[in-house]
């Protein structure tokens, strides 16, 4: 569904991407698990067009996203859910899920109440607080309503970076049962992490990005068992 | 004493009619401000251009008449060419003298010198083409002067209640916009967070050029009402009112379009009241007065928001 | 390589003809033109300090210019009836527009960018409307008629009467701050004007106080417009509000940007053409004022940098270190 070939992006006269080969299938989890400044960012910025790779090619569904605007590019049916969640804290709960449908424009508002009401079943806390100022609500409540924009879209494709970070343990579980049930449903997610553990549960594949290039591509439960991975990533020896 | 007391309630409701009209054309300024943070330097001369189309329209109407020159559909025939023809504007200098400059990510220097360049430009090109002199708007032949109310007590014109009403409409109207509307979220999402924006597929340059259309559509209107309650208008007058409405936002709160109204009225009440008590040719000075403390005292305004990092501002 | 040139040697080039042109000028008007170069030359060198060197977007600078020249007009004109001696006219003139740089700097310490713009500006409006206005009920500044029958200025009994001793008058001065200019981008506080220029919380980190170093910016810059002004005073024998608007703030800073901010050799090259050009395209005067506009919205599209270019500091250590004219870096940092 979605391939990154040869991708290099370049921050200034910083190569932050030196060569990247990865493939997402249709209904998959893949995760891109690395350190700090490892790429992952850099990674989902470039698929979506906020950043311009300097060489190689992303391509979706067949066709060719480098070089296309932002718009466009979310439009093949791409959604972000960013790290550090970014959801609009001047805007309520409500707006904030109508900005995720902003793709949407013209479809009947039917459809578009019909899956704002599937998000609050997914995410009941976020009904209770449909009027409030997102900016008021808590870190995983953020991020539950960066989710749910994010699914507002109706998305093939559903990137992910780090939403473990700055949660507590028990509200990263809720949130990855949350992750694979959305792929349950249908949603083929690309999952950025630095929590390897959580995010290679859930995950078919995963990629390891290590100083801009992919050190280590196989299945989630092979990369479990790798003792490298384990040692590096999962702190265990 | 008592006589200046006397005419305070007069003095009050004119400054707040005055105050409305800055109330319109420092929303021009938030709302740039907000989708770019750059003051918009030329806003000011979009107003004037909008009291010249103003006229020119009002030019016509009054060689074409009959001598049925009613209020009810000679003020929107007045307010709408301005309104659309600066909104035109405003889109094209952001297009042409603007955008090529943030796009570079250029210091903050770059698009400020470049609306003051603009701001310089369109002053003697109006001069140029439209001569030196002031013109002068026949609003008694729409509004006679003996056409007035008494409200509480107050003797005042048909116009200011005109005036006031037309103001308060027009940002009622944008106020429903941007809280209503899919385009008034578009525009706050830029504002608050434009790459977020870009990212749930906003188009952000076309969002911005809608902004500056809506404010400098706002500005027009202005330029049309004060022409009328003035009625003389001249090349210059862009420059003091438009640093008037930008004190107005600065003091509401810049960024922020309920700021922008409520400081556009406090400053129209305070300059009547300066110039009441104090000293009329001081009138000015009293504004800038007003942006200093302000910008030294409580930068982010009455309704804005504390800054994590003053020195942002 | 123009560049290049232009920067090591253009200094010594321009002195040069500055030196003989008054000889070479065909008429006193001519002369006259000269000595204004000269003068509008020292303040954009006064505003190159603030903006070039600091980065601090002053757009209200001709009020200092304004401080000085009826700073100068009290001191030495039948108005308050006091004759002081010129030096020591001029130097209590300097030393009151430095006084004003300050407090009015002051104030602008936490803002930045455009907001120290419009407070900036906000300032320059006052001195102006204060200039005209402070005639009642004591008459303090002479009103919309200003101040006239200024002293001249006189040395040991020499008073100077001609355009053409003016005019080496001006040089003088202008010389003198070239070399200060000069001096204080490569001292100490040079070097920290140009860390707050490039990321002014950065250089807070490095231990660089901002607070001082943005006040002696606007300091020596005032004092610099300040001595101009009570320059021109003495010149002009007359000062007047009119002479003091916003337009003239806007012109020197058109100088110090077409000329290339923080090049001392390319805002006097801005100066020159500010005030030249006019001159020659007299029949246009009309649209000047429109090109004026057209110019600085084209300048910052296409060639913001200006005509000359400021090199930072490291570029020009280092070239000056090497001898070969190809040891040049490339890849100059962010502006």
């Amino acid at each position: 569904m979605l391939r990154l070939d040869q991708v290099v992006t370049h921050y200034g006269p910083i190569m932050a991407l030196k060569g990247i080969d990865l493939h997402v299938d249709r209904g998959e989890i893949v995760c891109l698990l690395g350190g700090n400044a490892s790429g992952k960012s850099t990674t989902m910025k470039t698929i979506l067009g906020l950043v311009r790779p300097t060489s190689g090619t992303v391509e979706f569904e067949g066709r060719i996203l480098d070089g296309l605007p932002t718009g466009k590019i979310v439009r093949q049916g791409i959604a972000l859910v960013p790290e550090a969640r970014r959801i609009f804290g001047r805007m309520t709960v409500w707006e904030n899920l109508m900005m995720g449908a902003y793709v949407r424009s013209g479809e009947p508002q039917r459809e578009i109440d019909g899956d704002m009401e599937r998000i609050y079943g997914l995410f009941p806390r976020l009904r209770e607080r449909t009027a409030q100022y997102a900016g008021t609500l808590s870190g995983g409540e953020q991020q539950m309503l960066a989710m749910g924009r994010a699914l507002m879209a109706r998305p093939k494709l559903l990137l992910m970076d780090e939403p473990s970070m700055g949660l507590s343990p028990a509200f990263v579980d809720q949130v990855f049962d949350i992750i694979q049930e959305i792929n349950r449903q249908g949603t083929t997610i690309l999952v950025v992490e630095q929590n390897a553990s959580v995010a290679l549960s859930i995950a078919h594949r995963g990629y390891v990005l290590q100083n801009g290039r992919i050190v280590l591509a196989d299945s989630a439960a092979a990369l479990l068992a790798a003792d490298d991975v384990r040692r590096a990533y999962l702190g265990e020896d | 004493m008592a006589d200046l007391i006397s005419i305070l309630p007069q003095q009050l409701v004119f400054g707040l009619a005055l105050g409305t009209v800055y109330g319109l054309i420092a929303l021009g300024y938030t709302m740039v401000y907000g989708v770019l943070q750059m003051i918009n330097f030329a806003h000011g001369e979009v107003f004037m251009i909008g009291a010249y189309i103003g006229w020119s329209v009002f030019a016509v109407l009054i060689d074409w008449s009959v001598g049925g020159l009613h209020p009810l559909w000679v003020l929107p025939v007045l307010l709408a060419p301005a309104m659309l023809l600066c909104g035109g504007l405003g889109m094209t200098l952001e297009r042409l003298a603007y955008r090529p400059l943030y796009m570079r990510g250029a210091t903050r220097l770059g698009p400020l010198i470049s609306a003051v360049g603009a701001s310089i430009f369109l002053q003697n090109f109006v001069m140029l083409t439209q001569g030196a002199r002031m013109k002068v708007y026949m609003t008694n032949l729409v509004f006679p002067r003996t056409w007035r109310f008494n409200i509480f007590g107050v003797n005042v014109s048909a116009l200011v209640i005109v005036i006031v009403v037309v103001s308060l409409l027009l940002m009622w109207g944008l106020v429903a916009l941007i809280q209503r509307t899919s385009l008034g979220r578009a525009i706050r999402a830029v504002s608050e967070d434009r790459e977020m924006a870009t990212a749930v597929g906003i188009d952000a340059n076309r969002v911005v050029g809608l902004t500056f259309f809506l404010g400098s559509a706002l500005a027009g209107a202005a330029g049309v009402l004060v022409g009328l309650y003035y009625t003389q208008i001249d090349f210059v007058m862009g420059y003091s009112a438009g640093l008037k409405a930008f004190t107005a936002a600065v003091l509401g709160g810049i960024g922020n379009i309920k700021g922008a109204m409520l400081g556009g009225l406090l400053l129209g009440v305070i300059e009547s009241l300066a110039s009441t008590f104090i000293n009329p040719a001081f009138k000015d000075v009293v504004a800038f007065a007003v942006l200093i403390l302000t910008l030294v005292f409580k930068p982010e305004g009455i309704l804005g928001e504390k800054l994590a990092d003053w020195k942002k501002i | 390589m123009i560049g290049e040139w232009l920067n090591r040697y253009g200094l010594f080039v321009l002195l040069a003809g500055a030196v003989v042109a008054p000889l070479l000028a065909p008429n006193d008007y001519v002369v006259g033109v000269l000595a204004r170069i000269c003068l509008y030359s020292l303040l954009a060198l006064g505003l190159n300090i603030v903006v070039g060197f600091a980065g601090l977007l002053d757009i209200g600078y001709v009020a200092f210019f304004g401080i000085g020249s009826y700073a100068y007009a009290f001191l030495a004109s039948p108005h308050f009836g006091l004759h002081l001696p010129f030096v020591l006219a001029m130097v209590i003139v300097t030393l009151a527009s430095a006084t004003s740089g300050i407090l009015i700097g002051a104030p602008t310490l936490r803002l930045r960018g455009d907001y120290l713009a419009i407070v900036t500006l906000g300032f320059g409006e006052i001195t102006y409307i204060s200039l005209v206005n402070l005639d009642r009920p004591i008459n303090i500044t002479g009103g919309p008629s200003g101040l006239i029958s200024i002293d001249p200025p006189s040395f040991f009994g020499y008073v100077i009467e001609r355009n053409i001793e003016y005019y080496y008058l001006f040089l003088l001065t202008l010389g003198a701050v070239v070399l200060a200019s000069v001096r204080l981008r490569d001292s100490r506080v040079g070097w920290a004007w140009q860390a707050i220029r490039e990321d002014e919380l950065a250089a807070e980190a490095m231990g660089v106080n901002t607070t001082v170093a943005k006040l002696q910016a606007f300091a020596i810059g005032a004092s610099i417009a300040g001595f101009a002004g009570g320059l021109l005073a003495s010149w002009q024998r007359s000062v007047f509000p009119d002479n003091f608007l916003f337009q003239e703030s806007i012109n020197i800073l058109a100088m110090v940007i077409l000329g290339g901010m923080g090049n001392v050799l390319g805002v006097i090259l801005g100066a020159i053409v500010v005030v030249a050009l006019p001159e020659i395209f007299r029949d246009l005067a009309l649209y000047r004022l429109l090109a004026f506009g057209a110019m600085l919205m084209v300048l910052m599209i296409f060639r913001p940098q200006g005509l000359l270019p400021a090199r930072p500091a490291a570029e020009r250590e280092i070239a000056e270190e090497s001898t070969a004219p190809t040891a040049q870096p490339k890849g100059a940092p962010k502006t």
